[in-house]
């Protein structure tokens, strides 16, 4: 792979690598093995985690931390509801993507539309939950609601509804999702768009020359074309939901059955390391089976190559 | 034009439908908090957004003249002992729960109110919340017509931007108070030296700069030398590494905040911007080298066998051959890095607390109960412009990069 006629002292490549393999080394991976010798440690990282057992009461000893991460009603609560994250956002953006790409592919202003859903990727999570909140607002005076959703609702004769404080769970995580949708559908579009643009046209037509329908076409020779990338979207989409905080930080911060790990996190970052980095310990182990897929896959082109 | 044409183009419908449909439910959200940022406090609280371009009714208006205007006349002075352009006599009544009561009462042995709905209304003690609802605008049209009241600001305004940019919280906006000279005491002199407020969108956006820009260009920089020799040079170990390099792209930076900001409050850099660089900086290499390193590897060999053959070494064929011809990968990665540490949260309220960048500064400026849109629609819009036009500028190299196997986060 290499060119051999290009002479290379030992020591030449380690020149080129040394400032990122220690930036690295520094920077991810030491805190890497530290995360998880402090989620050893109690809530000021200075003794055992034992420490904090009470006589009496069920104890993990040096893992006490993770019983915290994996039995607490709160952490249930964050697992379920990242559970959920990625059983319905995952579907939710890239099926939004997809639908875009394949529509946006068969009109003129194809570009300008593209654009447009395309936008909230420059747009900050911080950002993105401001616009929501505005248009999730709930006017619960007297006067006039100012919010988008419930001003639709009112018009329409409905009684307005809090999106984001409702005694529905469910309500308020939908209105979260909705949220995660928007900013990622764009995503999602322009990776399906590229794929679904280097399907020879020639297979198509020739489908549609012996009757298939668009629908046909679509389902039974697009799809499957396009079906790695469809893989490669779904997976970037399940680490990006796994770690989502930033949204549920600013729209709810956790309150209302919105929470999820990577906020519980957040929470006791300062009153209690141990727990928060059991809970970070937590976040990467159900990261490492996206890892292996990307690994393999990489390996898989590397053979191509 | 024929009939097959027709038909095409009438089938064409329902497609034009969803996709302007989702174009318009993408658009609207940011259309509002945009127009929004232009619209003063009041006008903001008292009517939506998307109001702006009808014709704005005084609020009240409508039902005063349908309840009240018959007796009191349109400008309220038509019963003298109940003059309502009064200022005096307005004020009373500009509660509703003050209202209410006296609506209630008769006059000279007549019902206030002679409509026989609102009559029943009003008398039901049992729908006393509906009547305060009902009666509310009334109250507010009482204020506007004799002048007691606030009236609403309907024209627009940067005073929005304004605030935001100075960070002031008070309940007239700064330009107002600098001029009546009551603006907070002390924390505001009124001239250019409050753009540097700290609690300032103004201040942020330099913060979001200062952190930005070294932040984008250090990781690329150190991410093209190891990328160049994963590409063409030789050592051991090289395809494991790289391999290692996939795999670490996703570790979430959750994972090694807090080590890091205890090793930074060891080494005095706690706070600090270096460290927050470098933070980024080693959280952007993975995805940089892999980046960088296929599009290197994608090259013609023939290209380094010739200028190696021509007498140049590594780095003049790193300089000379293999960074000029790596521009546009660099601009996509640029794009990337860029946007990603503007709009980062998490990593700056920790490392970087005491000089908030926009993200941080826009938290800092929610109220909860919703009493500060106007504020916190323009600070938002003041931290999306930069990372919008970067990307409407440079969307070509963006989609590029993210084509080339964005798995960043």
């Amino acid at each position: 792979m290499v060119p051999k006629i290009m002479k290379q002292g030992t020591l030449t490549p380690w020149f080129y690598l040394a400032a990122a393999l220690i930036i690295m080394l520094v920077f991810i991976v030491y805190p890497t093995i530290n995360t998880f010798v402090l989620s050893l440690k109690d809530k000021t990282g200075t003794r055992s985690a034992a420490v904090d057992c009470l006589p009496g009461q069920s104890c993990w000893g040096a893992f006490d931390n993770y019983r915290y991460a994996l039995t607490d009603p709160e952490m249930l609560q964050a697992l379920r509801n990242n559970a959920l994250w990625i059983l319905l956002t995952v579907p939710g953006t890239v099926g939004a993507g997809l639908m875009f790409a394949v529509l946006t592919d068969r009109v003129r202003y194809e570009r300008l539309a593209k654009t447009i859903v395309f936008l909230p990727m420059a747009i900050s999570f911080v950002g993105a939950g401001v616009i929501w909140k505005f248009v999730y607002y709930l006017e619960s005076g007297g006067g006039a609601q100012i919010g988008v959703l419930n001003a639709l609702i009112t018009r329409l004769g409905g009684q307005p509804v809090a999106w984001l404080t409702n005694r529905s769970w469910i309500v308020n995580n939908t209105s979260l999702w909705v949220v995660w949708i928007w900013l990622w559908a764009g995503f999602c579009m322009t990776i399906l768009s590229a794929a679904l643009k280097a399907v020879p046209t020639e297979i198509l037509e020739a489908a549609r020359v012996d009757g298939a329908n668009e629908w046909q076409v679509f389902w039974r020779i697009m799809f499957p074309i396009i079906l790695p990338t469809v893989t490669v979207a779904a997976t970037t989409m399940t680490i990006n939901v796994l770690k989502v905080f930033d949204i549920v930080f600013v729209m709810t911060n956790g309150l209302n059955g919105t929470e999820v790990i990577a906020n519980r996190m957040f929470k006791f970052i300062v009153t209690n390391q141990g727990r928060s980095m059991a809970i970070a310990v937590l976040l990467i182990v159900l990261t490492i089976p996206i890892m292996i897929i990307n690994v393999r896959r990489f390996r898989e082109q590397e053979m191509i190559r | 034009m024929n009939a097959e044409r027709i038909k095409r183009i009438l089938g064409q419908i329902p497609l034009h439908v969803v996709v302007i449909a989702m174009v318009v439910v993408w658009l609207l959200p940011t259309l509002g908090v945009f127009v929004s940022s232009f619209r003063s406090r009041q006008a903001v609280r008292k009517s939506g957004w998307w109001t702006v371009l009808s014709k704005p009714l005084t609020p009240g208006q409508k039902e005063y003249a349908a309840a009240c205007a018959s007796c009191h006349g349109k400008d309220g002075k038509d019963v003298v002992t109940a003059d309502l352009s009064n200022p005096e006599v307005a004020a009373e009544y500009m509660k509703t729960n003050r209202l209410l009561p006296l609506l209630r009462q008769e006059v000279n042995g007549q019902p206030h109110v002679q409509d026989p709905e609102w009559q029943a209304l009003i008398q039901d003690k049992s729908r006393t919340k509906e009547a305060l609802d009902k009666l509310a605008p009334i109250s507010q049209y009482l204020g506007t017509l004799s002048g007691a009241g606030q009236a609403v600001e309907y024209n627009l305004t940067v005073s929005n931007w304004l605030d935001a940019l100075v960070g002031y919280k008070g309940t007239e906006t700064y330009q107002e108070d600098c001029a009546t000279g009551t603006s907070k005491s002390g924390k505001f002199k009124c001239d250019a030296s409050d753009l540097l407020n700290r609690e300032g969108m103004a201040r942020a956006f330099l913060n979001s700069l200062l952190v930005t820009i070294p932040a984008t260009i250090l990781p690329i920089l150190f991410a093209a030398f190891a990328a160049y020799a994963f590409a063409w040079l030789d050592f051991r170990g090289r395809t494991w590494m790289f391999a290692l390099l996939v795999g670490l792209q996703i570790v979430p930076l959750q994972m090694t905040l807090v080590p890091i900001a205890q090793l930074y409050s060891k080494l005095g850099l706690g706070g600090s911007f270096i460290g927050i660089w470098l933070f980024h900086t080693g959280f952007g290499l993975p995805y940089a080298i892999y980046l960088l390193r296929n599009f290197l590897g994608g090259l013609p060999r023939d290209l380094f066998e010739s200028i190696y053959l021509d007498g140049a070494n590594h780095w003049t064929a790193f300089w000379k051959l293999a960074m000029p011809l790596s521009v546009p990968a660099i601009a996509s990665l640029g794009i990337f890095q860029f946007l990603w540490v503007w709009n980062d949260l998490l990593v700056a309220i920790i490392l970087l607390p005491n000089n908030p960048v926009l993200t941080y500064q826009i938290t800092n400026l929610i109220d909860p109960k919703g009493g500060n849109w106007h504020l916190l629609t323009a600070a938002a819009f003041l931290s999306m412009i930069v990372p919008m036009l970067v990307f409407l500028a440079f969307q070509r190299y963006f989609i590029r990069g993210m084509l080339a196997g964005a798995v960043k986060g």
